[in-house]
Formats: structure tokens, C-alpha cells, sequence
């Protein structure tokens, strides 16, 4: 099977039944995505296939042949995405294990929502977990890559 | 509190590869009086510690941290070098798990020494205590004990780097003076920077702490600013950040391993035909099981290595594997709750005892008895435990995200019998901590595994195997007397505790408290009253047991805050009026007039230095209550609930305001007062409050483990359940007492969650009349 990780085309001819997630990170060492539960349960290793934001421990390869992918690595070139931005002007991270999957979480929103309610932002969000407790700037973050502000 | 602990384990059962940090300790302990003068101390402590001038910025003085194995170190030569285009390379000692401490540090020496932040590089230092002293990043500690030192370390920088433009220059040194990365000639006018001077400045001896000057407060650019954002910021947001997981090595292996369902049973059988088959698997290795009491070495068990996680997962989940359950596997944790209660029927040992408490309850008009219960709690940090570890000529090198990289490094050693030279550990970024990883069993798993491949692996722990087989908080039963004469006034307070220990982990568990679970909130109620007493009842471990953020601080103001304002609502008072009633006049606490035998425990920082000043911790009450609104008339179904407690040396205060519908509760508003001394970090102050919040909503909501037959019944966020985007502490308002730097930093990353819980059931009973006792509280509202 091909797959395009990053805007990079790979062949793969491994288990079709592994989870994108550790294809990514043990094949490719994009150890961007994170691995937090397993379950779909956390976000963690949240990731884009064809734009929108996919749990990569759910998703297998099988079901991502001929997709293309894009982990945290490749949101943008310089770092500079707008949700990217605005989580380093909201000083959003504590320990920063989660941050890659809830930035990717709220990159896929805006993209398809970009003025999304507050209510939206928190149901979109509430896939993601932060142990660390970082919802309040979390929050803030996707505001302001919403709306500037 | 690593090292108490393990003076405690090596005094019971000493071997030999502890000398060498035995050694040490003893070299690293010395005897501090209260104007820093140090009897008995060598070398650089010494230096660090003369007896301050009076025109210097601040006055040294003693705390725990010298007498932390290893002590402290602020040799600039260990910890700074400047490159000659100028960069500034610091090292960061202590781990990162998200208090900001591997920024905070580097920052505090940055601006002692006139360095522009942005050209400041961080370097991690690996486990290495004999160069870089006490690593041991827990107890909310980094700050208090490295805040001096690290201005040590920046202002004799300053000074090395302006006797080297001096002696350029060939001028005397009051003619130069360093500033913003440079030093300039006073009266020329000419400048040099600091790469040009590296070399000539790093040359030179450390000068005696009486040579330096320290910057005035107003001085400062960055300290008490809060204006510089963690270093990791930009590598976080771009997937960049390195945790435990993200070490990749060539030819590297990847393991999972089943391990003991239940601590300290042992393998009856293993049949490995199905695992090997799986694609990818290519070696089963067995790891020797331990029992309760082994400290931090691995649980053991069977460990399947393949050439992908996934393999490796599935592999794990074909063996077959029989067990014999040990002498835990019938506990079952209704029951335990049932025998903690009966413990705390019983009169236990006494800890605390200041008056006749016993005689005022019995002549007391009225007893009102408070029950409290906690379960024990996984501390599932976001990222589980993972390490990578090489071996090659009989040598390890290990990648791990530990709070302890020292400890981890020589206890890999002695379990793979090397001598610590022949391990190398190797921190990486912590995907949170919470007290887990101070336990690096994980780490010595991989090193062990390396070994036995002879080559590299990673271990990656899953959810299921973080929350079942780690070590867990404490469970509790805390149980409160309160005698009233015939005026409703309190006469007697007796607070009896019963939760298993940690020290169940380190030595033969005889069903007793440590001392710093004691020191946490058992013996210290700030209360003025005439008659208190403090016991601890028996209660057993039957699972690890390891300190979780905040420990036994917990259970305790959850029991303390909540009698207060169970005795509140019983007497018609308003809670947070009672409260400051009860903490009574200012005054500091006094161990004997307390009725303790010996010292307050005070997280071991001397008395003089840290005392327990009722003052403070009133004056937080009031600023929470007063920002809150204290009061205020709110809609049915919603209240306001306060709490204070002090711990990690802090004060905090918090109001919380609940809204309580159909079963539910949500937390528009929080207000935080918190006195933590001299505030070096606001920004991450305030970061750390609104985690800290999250982290007591998700603890009092929904967090509890249950066992059955010895094995935890919970396993993955599905049913050991966080707090999430859809219902969090929606706005925590912060509010940092301000203090000069006169006033010692104390703890940060810990205290705020003790309060929080019973701010939150004391809301929760103020918007619905439902008093919460047992923890979590689940579907208590419904
Ligand atoms: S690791 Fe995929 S959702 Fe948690
Ligand atoms: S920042 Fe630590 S889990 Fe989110």
C-alpha cells in the first residue's frame, strides 16, 4: 500500500492492522503524535488524514491507503500555523505531552469551523485530555486563532 | 522526600552500592544555624554560605536542600559555560514534568549574571549528583532550594566575566560593570561582550560569595516578572519536545511486559508458542518478580521484544500466563475501607497531644464525629511510563523521563550489578510526573532488557499498565472528634488517621505512618483551641504505595476543611467566618506548645526560616473570600465553598464556586490566594493554580481505584476518568500575595491541590445541601 505522511509518499507492506500511530512513530520516528491511551480515549496522538483530525491509535493502515497524512510535524513548514502561534502566545503547555494532539485537534476545527462557538470549541476539544490541566489557555488559544482575539 | 526514605531503607538494609551516596550524604549533611553560619560543613558549602554583608542583596540562609544527599551545588564552572560567539549554555539539573523548573532556574542564573535570555541555551544534566548535587525533583522543591544557589552561580559569572574585562583593560574592577550581555568601561564608554570574554572569565577561580554583588530587586529582568515562556515552548508546539517514548536508536528494539496482576505474585507458567508466532515478535525474556517492599525495582514479569510496538502488544496479549496470586491476591478495597474504619474506631499512637483531649471529650456537652474517605488513586501522568536503554561492553546508557535521574541511575546499577559509572541516565522531557516517575522502575526495566539482548529497546508502559501496575496514592480513612462545651464552644479536636504507607515500599511494613505523612496536615491543625490530639491507626499496604502530588495532604485538609465547615453549618455560622475563627489570633506554631514530642516536621526546612505563620494563612482566607465576592447572593443551586491549608511551606487559599444540576457539577470560577513567598515565576504560578485546580476537580469527580482480588479493576480513561474541555474549573483567578525576596520562595507545583477538593464539597453543600465525605464523588449528586 502507498501513504503520504507530511506530503512524503511511503510504500508500506507491513501488519495492515497497525495503528497509524505506531507507524509513525517506530517506522517513520515522527514522534510528534503521542501516545496516551491506546483506546481512542485521550487524543493524544490526534493527526490529520485528508485534512481531518483522526485518533492515530484507532485509525490502521489498511484504511489509509492512498491517504495522506499529516502529523504535528508537518502542520507547518516554520511552526508558524495560527493555532501553533496562538498556543505559544497563550502560554498554553505544562509538561507539553498532550499539546501536538489538542493543536491538531483545533487546527481540524478551525479549519471546518472557523468562528466556532465556545460551546464548540469545548465539544471539539473535550476529546482531548490534559492531565496537566491546561483547558482554561487551551481554551483561549483557539479563540484567539479564531478570532484573533 | 526521596531521601529520607532512603536513608530510612539503607539504615534497615544497607548494601554495598550505596556507599559511595552514603558518602557523600554525610559530606553534603551539616549543621546550619539561623544567621547561615555552618558548623562542620567542607568545601564549597562553606564558600556559599559565609556570613552575608550587610550591603549584599539578600541574606543567605539555610534550607533543607543542604541536607539533601548531595547537597546543593553553585559552582558556575559546573553549571555555566558562555561560547565565544556569546551563547550562554546553563544547565538544568532538576527534571521538567510542567512546573517550569528546567526554565525557572536557568532564567533565575541568566539574570544574576546579565545574560540575554535569548541567548541562553539549556542543556539537561543526566543523573550526576556528585557534580551537580541533590537531584531529586519532587517535595515542590526546585525553587526553594536552588533559587539561592542559582543567584550564586549568576552573580559570580558577572564577576568572573568583569575581572576579565578589568584585567583586559588593565583597570581596576569597580572601573567595569556588566550589563546586558556585555561589559562596559565606565568612563570610556567602551564595551566588550560576553563571548569575547568567555574564555578569560571562565578561567578563573569562583569568587567567595563576600566578593559578589548581588542585583536589587528592582535590578531584575526577569526574575519575579513572568515574562519569559517556558524554554521547551516552540519544540512543544511543533512536535519537536523529546519525552521518554521519542529516543530512537539504531537497531533498537521495542518491549511490553505482562506484569503481576497483583503485587507479588509469582509465575506458575508461561506459555510463550502464540506470542513468538505473532509477526515481528522475536525474543520472550523473563523479568525476576519482586515483592511488596522492593522499593523501585521492576515488578518483573514477562517481557515480549519485537520490532514495532504493535508487535510487541500483540504479542504480549497471546501469551499465556499463569500465576499464583500471593499473599495479596484476596484484597478487595470494600473491604479495606470497612478495616480503615474500624482502625479509626480505636484509639491509636499518639502524634500530636497539646492539653487533656480525651478528658474534654468526655466532659464535653456534645461530640460530633466527621468520617472522610479517599481510595487509592493511580497517578496517570499523560505520558505512561517509557524508557529506551542501550547495553555494550558492559556499559548502559538509559533515556528516561525520571524525577530522580540519580536514584534511577544507581538503582539500575545495583539491580544489573554494574557500579554506577558503568550507567549513564539520561533525562528527557516528562510527560507529567505527579510523584510517578520519582519511581524509575520503568527505567530499570529497559536497562535491564538491554542487557539481555545485549543491544537497545524501548519499554513502552500502555494506560492499562500505568493505572494497574504503578504505585499507588494512599488510601485513607480520616476521622474527626469535636467536643462543644454547653455554649456550642470547641473544647477537643482529635484527628485519627489510618492509610497505608509508603514506607510499605522501601522496608517490612508495620502498618505505620512515615513522618512526612504524619508532617502532612495530621499533626500541624492550625486551630487555636485548647485541646487537640492527633493519632495514627494501623493500616497495611496491600499494593505499592508511592506519594502522588500533594500526598498526604489530601485526605487531610479534604478531612480538616470539611469538618470546619460541617461545624459551620451545625453551629449556623457562616463557613468562612468560622474559619478564620478557628485559626484564631496571628501567631507562629510552636511544636511544644502544640503538644508534639519533637519537632513540626515543616517538609524538614528549619523552623527559624519557615515557620508556620497563622497570619499568613488567615490573610489568604480573607483575600480568596474578599476577590470571590464572599457573600454574594447567587441563584438556587449554586454556592460558594472555601478551604486553606498549608503545604511544600505554602499557603493557599481557595473559593470555589459550584453550580450543582441534575447530578452534575460544574465550576464557573475559582478564586486562588496563594502565599508562596518570594513569587519568582508569576506566569507559572499561575499555571500551575489552574492545574492544580483541574487536577483536585478530576480527583474529587471522579478518580478512585478498586480492587478485586488484589488486581485494579480500573484500566483506561474510560473508567478511571479525567476532567475534560466539556466541564473544568472554567476561570481560576490567581491572586500572588506580593513579598520581597526577604521572604523565602516555597512550594509551588503541589500545594494547590489540597485545597481545592473540600473548597469544591464545601461549595457543593452550599449549593445543594449534599455534604460529600467519600471520595470520588461519582454519582453522590445524582
Ligand atoms: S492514544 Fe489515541 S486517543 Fe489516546
Ligand atoms: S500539558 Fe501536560 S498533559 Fe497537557
Amino acid at each position: 500500500m502507498k501513504i503520504t505522511v507530511n506530503g512524503v509518499e511511503h510504500s508500506f507492506d507491513g501488519d495492515l492492522s497497525m495503528p497509524a500511530l505506531w507507524y509513525v512513530r517506530d517506522e517513520l520516528a515522527l514522534s510528534g503524535s503521542k501516545f496516551g491511551c491506546g483506546t481512542g480515549l485521550c487524543g493524544a496522538c490526534t493527526i490529520h488524514v485528508d485534512g481531518e483530525a483522526v485518533r492515530g491509535c484507532l485509525v490502521s493502515m489498511q484504511e489509509l491507503d492512498g491517504k495522506s497524512v499529516t502529523t504535528i510535524e508537518g502542520l507547518s513548514a516554520d511552526g508558524n500555523h495560527p493555532v501553533q502561534v496562538a498556543w505559544r502566545d497563550q502560554n498554553v503547555p505544562q509538561c507539553g505531552y498532550c499539546q501536538a494532539g489538542q493543536i491538531m485537534q483545533a487546527a481540524s476545527l478551525l479549519k471546518s469551523n472557523p468562528k466556532p462557538s465556545e460551546q464548540e470549541i469545548l465539544e471539539s476539544m473535550s476529546g482531548n485530555i490534559c492531565r496537566c490541566g491546561c483547558y482554561q489557555r487551551i481554551v483561549s488559544a483557539v479563540r484567539q486563532a479564531s478570532t484573533g482575539a | 522526600m526521596l531521601h529520607q526514605l532512603q536513608s530510612f531503607a539503607e539504615s534497615s538494609n544497607s548494601t554495598p552500592g550505596h556507599t559511595l551516596q552514603t558518602a557523600l550524604r554525610k559530606v553534603a549533611t551539616t549543621e546550619v544555624n539561623r544567621r547561615g553560619l555552618l558548623k562542620g560543613a567542607t568545601g564549597f558549602v562553606l564558600a556559599a554560605h559565609f556570613l552575608p554583608s550587610a550591603a549584599q542583596a539578600f541574606e543567605a540562609y539555610p534550607t533543607q536542600g543542604l541536607n539533601m544527599p548531595n547537597g546543593v551545588r553553585n559552582d558556575p564552572h559546573i553549571f555555566v559555560s558562555i561560547a565565544p560567539d556569546g551563547q550562554v549554555t546553563i544547565i538544568a539539573h532538576r527534571s521538567e514534568m510542567g512546573t517550569g523548573s528546567r526554565t525557572s532556574l536557568p532564567m533565575i542564573i541568566a539574570d544574576e549574571m546579565e545574560a540575554d535570555w535569548d541567548r541562553v541555551t539549556i542543556v539537561q544534566a543526566e543523573g550526576d549528583e556528585p557534580k551537580y548535587g541533590n537531584q531529586d525533583t519532587d517535595g515542590s522543591r526546585s525553587l526553594r532550594h536552588h533559587i539561592q544557589p542559582c543567584r550564586e552561580i549568576g552573580a559570580a559569572v558577572r564577576k568572573m566575566l568583569e575581572l576579565a574585562a578589568a584585567r583586559k583593560w588593565g583597570v581596576s574592577e569597580d572601573m567595569v560593570e556588566a550589563s546586558g550581555h556585555q561589559v562596559t568601561h565606565k568612563t570610556l564608554g567602551t564595551r566588550i561582550g560576553y563571548g569575547d570574554l568567555a574564555a578569560a572569565a571562565m578561567a578563573l577561580d569562583t569568587p567567595a560569595r563576600d566578593q559578589l554583588r548581588f542585583k536589587t530587586e528592582q535590578e531584575f529582568r526577569y526574575i519575579g516578572k513572568g515574562q519569559v515562556p517556558i524554554y521547551d515552548l516552540h519544540d512543544i508546539t511543533t512536535g519537536k519536545a523529546v519525552y521518554g517514548a521519542d529516543v530512537n536508536l539504531p537497531n533498537m528494539k521495542f518491549a511490553i511486559i505482562a506484569r503481576p496482576p497483583v503485587v507479588g505474585a509469582t509465575i506458575k507458567s508461561v506459555d510463550d508458542s502464540a506470542a513468538l508466532a505473532v509477526p515481528g515478535v522475536e525474543k520472550i525474556v523473563q523479568i525476576p518478580v519482586t515483592p511488596l517492599g522492593s522499593k523501585f525495582k521492576p515488578l518483573g514479569g514477562v517481557a515480549v521484544i519485537a520490532k514495532n510496538t504493535w508487535a510487541a502488544l500483540q504479542g504480549r496479549d497471546a501469551l499465556k500466563i499463569e500465576w499464583d496470586r500471593g499473599e495479596h491476591g484476596s484484597f478487595n478495597t470494600a473491604d479495606y475501607e470497612k478495616e480503615l474504619r474500624a482502625s479509626v474506631a480505636q484509639p491509636g499512637a499518639s502524634v500530636r497531644n497539646q492539653g487533656d483531649t480525651e478528658a474534654a471529650l468526655k466532659s464535653a456537652a456534645r461530640i460530633l464525629t466527621y468520617e472522610y474517605y479517599q481510595p487509592h488513586l493511580a497517578h496517570a501522568p499523560m505520558e505512561p511510563p517509557a524508557a529506551v536503554a542501550a547495553f555494550k561492553d558492559g556499559k548502559c546508557e538509559v533515556w528516561a523521563p525520571v524525577q530522580s535521574p540519580y536514584t534511577a541511575r544507581t538503582d539500575t546499577a545495583e539491580y544489573l550489578g554494574l557500579k554506577p559509572e558503568a550507567v549513564r541516565m539520561n533525562v528527557t522531557l516528562l510527560g507529567g510526573g505527579f510523584g510517578r516517575k520519582s519511581k524509575a522502575d520503568f527505567a530499570t526495566e529497559a536497562a535491564f532488557l538491554a542487557k539481555e539482548i545485549d543491544g537497545a529497546v524501548k519499554v513502552q508502559w500502555t494506560r492499562e499498565d500505568d493505572i494497574r501496575n504503578g504505585y499507588s496514592h494512599t488510601s485513607s480513612v480520616e476521622r474527626i472528634d469535636v467536643g462543644l462545651d454547653a455554649d456550642n464552644k470547641v473544647t477537643a479536636w482529635r484527628h485519627r488517621s489510618a492509610a497505608p504507607s509508603f514506607l510499605s515500599t522501601f522496608v517490612k511494613d508495620e502498618g505505620n505512618q512515615h513522618e512526612i505523612e504524619i508532617g502532612m496536615g495530621l499533626e500541624n491543625l492550625p486551630y487555636a483551641l485548647p485541646n487537640v490530639s492527633a493519632e495514627q491507626c494501623k493500616a497495611y499496604a496491600h499494593t505499592r504505595i508511592g506519594w502522588y502530588r500533594s500526598v498526604s495532604n489530601i485526605p487531610r485538609a479534604f478531612a480538616v476543611q470539611s469538618a470546619t465547615a460541617e461545624l459551620a453549618a451545625e453551629l449556623g455560622k457562616d463557613q468562612k467566618d468560622f474559619l478564620i475563627e478557628m485559626i484564631g489570633p496571628d501567631r507562629v506554631l510552636e511544636a511544644k506548645a502544640s503538644g508534639l514530642p519533637g519537632k513540626f516536621w515543616n517538609q524538614y526546612e528549619p523552623q527559624e526560616e519557615f515557620p508556620f505563620d497563622t497570619a499568613r494563612l488567615r490573610a489568604v482566607a480573607e483575600l480568596a473570600a474578599d476577590k470571590a465576592g464572599w457573600g454574594k447572593t447567587l441563584p438556587e443551586g449554586e454556592g460558594l465553598g472555601i478551604a486553606v491549608h498549608r503545604s511544600f511551606v505554602s499557603y493557599i487559599a481557595m473559593v470555589v464556586h459550584a453550580k450543582v444540576e441534575d447530578g452534575t457539577v460544574k465550576v464557573p470560577e475559582v478564586h486562588v490566594a496563594i502565599d508562596c513567598g518570594f513569587p519568582a515565576n508569576p506566569e507559572r504560578i499561575r499555571s500551575q493554580m489552574q492545574g492544580a485546580c483541574v487536577f483536585g476537580m478530576a480527583t474529587a469527580l471522579h478518580l478512585g481505584l478498586t480492587f478485586e482480588n488484589g488486581e485494579v479493576q480500573q484500566g483506561n480513561f474510560n473508567d478511571y476518568e479525567m476532567v475534560r474541555a466539556d466541564n473544568f474549573p472554567e476561570v481560576v483567578h490567581t491572586h500572588i500575595v506580593p513579598h520581597p525576596f526577604s521572604v523565602h520562595a516555597t512550594g509551588v507545583g503541589e500545594p494547590g491541590v489540597p485545597p481545592f477538593i473540600p473548597a469544591l464539597t464545601n461549595a457543593i453543600f452550599n449549593a445543594s445541601g449534599k455534604r460529600i465525605r467519600n471520595l470520588p464523588i461519582g454519582d453522590q449528586l445524582a
